[in-house]
């Protein structure tokens, strides 16, 4: 009866993606912000992968979907750590309740 | 209790405990490291999911290049930082009321869904990295293409804007 089942898989993705969430509400440091959103693209991705061995229409075609949002993740870090490195040279802060200049 | 059984449940367990070790940690050198475990953790879930190839590129992309990436990120920048969020109560609470507000939403539709049963018996005379290169380089060449094109970009953008400036030689 222990076997294995898609209901597993897409609850330890469910509490990634909410830890994700509650890290990039609420930490300060905009590089831990940075992580916490890589952690909800990566529960996205165990939920692809499970689909695509348990799914209704199991295909390869969810792995084939995480690879391509791993390159845009992959992507997505590389060009904000250098918008951070940017800001950092500006305003001295990594901290992003001081990163309001646009707000006033 | 089955072996597969046995390892999604150190694997789950090494996942979420990492992620939450990030959340409660305060120096963020460590959260980086934590959460390098999780990254290590998926992949072992990906094997789990018959995903080797899926597994190998997320060691790669995510506990490589992505965890070293942070490291860089933080030692350029306020390396040690100590992250606090104490002064902000009522943002927490919100930030927590909300993620508790998803999560029970999620749970419930998970265990209201009959799922379909237990997977059908995979062919494993092909191997999973071939069946996924014969779909990719059939279906999927334009995506292929395209993202290749995206990767140039983030690249050239990544480096001219971590670039000084006034720096024009």
């Amino acid at each position: 009866m222990m076997t294995l089942q898609l209901p597993s898989f897409l609850l330890v993705a469910l509490i990634l993606f909410s830890v994700g969430l509650y890290g990039a509400l609420t930490k300060r440091n905009a590089v831990i912000v940075l992580l916490s959103i890589e952690l909800m693209l990566n529960a996205a991705n165990i939920n692809l992968v499970a689909f695509a061995k348990y799914g209704l229409h199991a295909a390869i075609t969810g792995q084939i979907f995480t690879l391509f949002s791993m390159t845009v993740a992959a992507a997505e870090v590389a060009v904000g750590l250098a918008i951070l490195i940017a800001l950092y040279r500006n305003r001295a802060t990594v901290n992003i309740d001081e990163m309001d200049t646009m707000k006033h | 209790m089955s072996g597969s059984f046995a390892a999604f449940f150190i694997l789950s367990l090494l996942t979420i405990g990492g992620a939450v070790f990030m959340i409660s940690f305060t120096r963020v050198v460590h959260m980086v490291i934590s959460l390098g475990v999780t990254f290590l953790s998926i992949a072992g879930l990906f094997i789990l999911l018959e995903a080797e190839f899926v597994a190998v590129s997320q060691v790669l992309v995510y506990s490589g290049a992505i965890s070293i990436l942070m490291l860089f990120g933080i030692m350029l920048t306020k390396h040690d930082a100590i992250e606090d969020g104490g002064s902000r109560g009522v943002n927490r609470i919100v930030g927590f009321l909300i993620v508790a507000v998803f999560f029970a939403i999620c749970f419930w539709a998970i265990q209201r869904t009959t799922w379909p049963g237990p997977a059908p018996i995979s062919q494993p005379d092909v191997s999973n990295a071939k069946q996924i290169g014969m779909e990719v380089f059939t279906k999927y060449v334009i995506p292929f293409e395209l993202v290749s094109v995206l990767l140039l970009v983030a690249l050239v953008g990544a480096i001219i804007m971590a670039k000084k400036e006034g720096d024009n030689e």
